[in-house]
């Protein structure tokens, strides 16, 4: 035979499935995984910036935090803001992600939320009493948001179209929608400049806290929807197969299009929140991204709305701290964006080693 | 005659996960004869042959090729140990041609289609395969793309065959057209493996018999020298009896009528051309046919999942005595007029369940929607759950434990149970012990009688013609969407069905000529 000569050559490694770990092992891996890809961050950071090792971490902290521990809260504020916004996001898409309805349109939908109350505020800020105008803002921008969600869908359930792209084409509308607004409204420089009606109130001295509130109500019910809630196992089956849905009687098209109504409504809350809560203007980058980041968050947080807390904490972390430190060291702020998709990168490779693990061969003497 | 080890396994282990799928395995296949691997599903009977044919690398041992160790690290290495496997999914372009598909990939130098015609049209003569190399891959029957996966192996001068369950997709006469090929083989002095759980195949095709149970070798006998009985042994690990109880069916009634059911699928193909029968209370019957016949279709169109062109099927309602017309109703529509049909269709976990659904989960598949609350009542599921994993013997951690990581016995114990649960007065059964081991099978096929003689109206749409003659009371068969025969189970023989197995519109007009 031709292959006698042929040397008895063994792979070094061969990756094996396994499924076995641990719950337990699993975080733990996760955890480490946050704490070297902060380390990795800070090491960079230092790299580019020239700046200490503790003064970098504490740059980043005081940047998040701002002087916390003298009784100044306004940061701490500010970042739970920053927060309650990506999550919202991240909630909105999660019971069309357990549907595996793959809605890449958060950005659009929360836009489209957004300037149903823009328009609200600057057209009937004056003709209606305050507490009718918020109800009028609310109703509008999700509405605006579960009609731009169930466009794709509806698609989706009559034709079949492919909904990613069908959702991520529907944002490019939208943020051209915007720009026309923005461009009449502003007239000839391109700004709405910030709209004094229809703001939401102030609780304890405090602008953000209606929308903290609102977005923790929405955690929490959102939870209890997906695992207690005969709707949210609908959409676990009609996500997990559809054969199986349809041989029970679910109504798959129906389940599709009322959970993209769900979602799309979710959205414009948050474009809401943007609008009426923090901005009180909009511009084609309101949402700045968020709509995207959001897709990563409701992954890594395994469709539980309480883990996506943690992540989106984290991850807003390292957007603002590291911001804060190229700030100060005068670089592009590009490279807060490179550190945040260091960290998500490196979540999203760890999940390999929980799934998989590597096995390395011991090299045989042959004809043992 | 001198025997010559073709291949040799030592010490073969292989671990996925906590699952052991192959342990310590010492085994050793001749030139010249066919060795039977067998074992029932889940014993690694084919992650075995898939480390012989470089698609699993062992994690520990070693494989010798004509006594010299060999490295079999991709299919290519394989290939180049001329080592050849017939998987039992086919891997074929559709809309090339048998020879077209067989040249595919091979590097010979120049690309020459009649020189290889030639090629393919000797091996056939030598073996005796009745091919077309022309003929186009999506014209052919199921036996046929077998040949072209065969003849594929043996142009790339394969002369270690491996087949996984060849014959689980053939008719009983294609079955001994393919066995007369191999043993052909055999005596040309190629080492042939045959993949299998049919023991009476096992009995009348190979030299020799290789048994795993669980992962592990159990022993190797000769086919000459064993039985039946001795085999079940060898691969279940206790004494087993193999005879299926059947009882004369009592008090029987008219429960599902069919009248005529034409179905056309997507393409626009009649899937189901003009069936008409009846099911009875208090019988079981059988469903044969080639598999892709008409047989899913059949069930799901009375489970209302497919959309009828013409016909009618027609329930009896034992309760109310009223005829009720199920046709283009949906499945939640059909459970609101009080029909109890419960089905148990072929895809498990694609269909039946949700595999990554815990089994209290699944269980509530069928009841989530009742009440009038918004929110889910997890109670009863639960108490269904603990009583089916109590009764049935189910396998698993814990009720929590998602289905997929279930056996496939235990997956199929949970999806009857649940169907079971339902107290049916139609049953219909898609393949229910496909891929279960031996015990398992005999528990389904005692909860089956067990409905029978409650009086439920069984439908068993089975693969294995042995154990239809053994079960049921009458067999209807279907071919190419068509009802070709009904026969009496306790007279009917395997040749009889499998004649009507195959039986066409076109051969039925040709059949006064022969």
């Amino acid at each position: 035979m031709n292959n006698t000569e042929k040397k008895v050559h063994e792979p070094v490694f061969h990756v094996v499935k396994r499924d076995d770990m641990p719950l337990w092992k699993a975080w733990l891996i996760r955890m480490a995984t946050i704490v070297v890809s902060f380390f990795i961050v800070g090491f960079l950071s230092i790299a580019v910036t020239g700046q200490s090792f503790a003064g970098t971490y504490e740059t980043m902290f005081s940047g998040v935090f701002g002087r916390l521990f003298e009784g100044h809260t306004t940061m701490l504020w500010k970042y739970l803001q920053e927060i309650v916004i990506l999550l919202s996001l991240a909630l909105a898409l999660t019971p069309a992600f357990k549907m595996k309805f793959w809605n890449c349109g958060a950005e659009g939908q929360a836009l489209m939320g957004g300037l149903a109350s823009i328009i609200c505020m600057i057209e009937l800020g004056d003709k209606l009493p305050y507490g009718a105008l918020l109800a009028v803002i609310a109703i509008t921008s999700i509405l605006a948001g579960a009609i731009w969600g169930v466009i794709p869908a509806i698609f989706k359930a009559l034709f079949n179209t492919n909904e990613t792209l069908f959702t991520l084409m529907m944002n490019y509308i939208a943020t051209q929608i915007i720009a026309y607004y923005v461009y009449i409204k502003g007239g000839g420089s391109n700004v709405i400049n910030p709209v004094s009606a229809g703001n939401f109130p102030s609780v304890a001295g405090n602008d953000y806290f209606v929308n903290i509130a609102i977005v923790t109500v929405i955690t929490v019910v959102m939870y209890i929807y997906l695992k207690y809630s005969k709707q949210g196992y609908e959409i676990s089956v009609v996500g997990e197969s559809q054969n199986t849905a349809r041989y029970v009687g679910i109504n798959v098209k129906k389940v599709i299009i009322r959970t993209m109504i769900i979602s799309g409504a979710l959205c414009g809350i948050t474009g809401m929140l943007l609008v009426a809560g923090k901005d009180h203007s909009i511009n084609i980058n309101s949402v700045g991204g968020q709509g995207f980041t959001a897709i990563l968050m409701s992954w890594l947080g395994q469709f539980n709305p309480f883990i996506m807390v943690v992540m989106t904490a984290i991850v807003v972390f390292l957007r603002i701290g590291v911001a804060k430190v190229v700030d100060t060291a005068l670089l592009n702020s590009s490279f807060s964006e490179i550190m945040v998709g260091v960290v998500i990168l490196m979540l999203v490779g760890c999940e390999f080693f929980i799934h998989y693990s590597i096995k390395f061969k011991h090299k045989k003497e042959a004809g043992v | 005659m001198e025997k010559q080890p073709a291949i040799q396994l030592k010490n073969i282990t292989k671990v996925f996960g906590k699952v052991i799928a192959n342990k310590d395995i010492n085994l050793t296949a001749y030139r010249g004869e066919i060795l039977s691997i067998l074992g029932e599903n889940g014993s690694g009977k084919t992650t075995l042959m898939n480390m012989i044919s470089g698609i699993y690398f062992p994690d520990e041992g070693q494989i010798f090729i004509d006594e010299k160790e060999a490295v079999i690290a991709s299919p290519k290495d394989a290939f180049s140990y001329k080592i050849g496997m017939i998987h039992q999914h086919f891997k074929l372009v559709d809309v090339f041609s048998a020879a077209e598909n067989i040249v595919l990939g091979l590097d010979e130098g120049k690309y020459n289609l009649k020189a290889s015609t030639e090629k393919i049209k000797r091996i056939s003569e030598q073996y005796g395969f009745e091919l077309d190399p022309e003929k186009k891959i999506y014209t052919m029957s199921v036996s046929e793309k077998q040949t072209v996966e065969i003849i594929k192996v043996l142009y790339r001068g394969a002369d270690i065959l491996i087949l996984d369950e060849p014959t689980a997709v053939l008719t009983p006469q294609e079955t001994e057209k393919l066995f007369n090929i191999l043993r052909r083989m055999r005596d040309d002095g190629k080492c042939i493996i045959i993949i299998t759980h049919k023991l009476h195949e096992v009995l009348s095709l190979s030299d020799r018999v290789s048994v795993l149970r669980k992962g592990e070798y159990v022993g190797t006998v000769n086919t000459r020298e064993t039985s039946e009985a001795e085999l079940t042994e060898m691969m279940v690990g206790k004494k087993v009896d193999l005879n299926i109880q059947r009882d004369e069916p009592k008090d029987t009634q008219e429960r599902l009528v069919v009248k005529g059911i034409t179905c056309v699928d997507r393409v626009g193909a009649t899937v189901l051309d003009d069936v008409s029968f009846t099911a009875k209370s208090g019988e079981i019957l059988g469903i044969a046919g080639i598999a892709g016949s008409g047989q899913r279709e059949l069930l799901e169109a009375i489970a209302g999942l497919q959309h009828l062109s013409s016909g009618e099927i027609l329930y009896l309602n034992p309760k109310t005595n009223s005829i009720e017309n199920l046709r283009d109703k949906t499945p939640m529509q059909i459970r609101n007029m009080g029909v109890r049909l419960s089905f148990v269709p072929e895809d498990r976990l694609g269909m039946g369940l949700v595999g990554n659904m815990d089994i209290i989960d699944n269980m509530m598949l069928r009841s989530y929607s009742k009440g009038h609350t918004l929110f889910l009542e997890r109670k009863n599921p639960k108490d269904l759950a603990m009583k089916i994993i109590h009764d049935l013997e189910v396998v698993t951690p814990s009720a929590s434990t998602p289905v997929r990581r279930l056996s496939g016995g235990n997956v199929q114990k949970v999806l009857v149970g649940r169907e079971i649960a339902a107290s049916p007065t139609v049953l219909m059964v898609a393949y229910p012990v496909r891929g279960l081991d031996i015990n398992s099978s005999y528990m389904i096929y005692n909860l089956l009688n067990e409905q029978k003689a409650k009086g439920v109206a069984v439908i068993f749409v089975g693969e294995d013609l042995d154990v239809l003659i053994e079960l049921c009371d009458r067999i209807m068969v279907i071919g190419s969407g068509r009802i070709t025969g009904v026969v009496d189970g306790r007279t009917a023989t395997k040749e009889e069905i499998g004649l009507l197995m195959t039986k066409s519109k076109h051969s039925e007009e040709d059949a006064g000529n022969e």
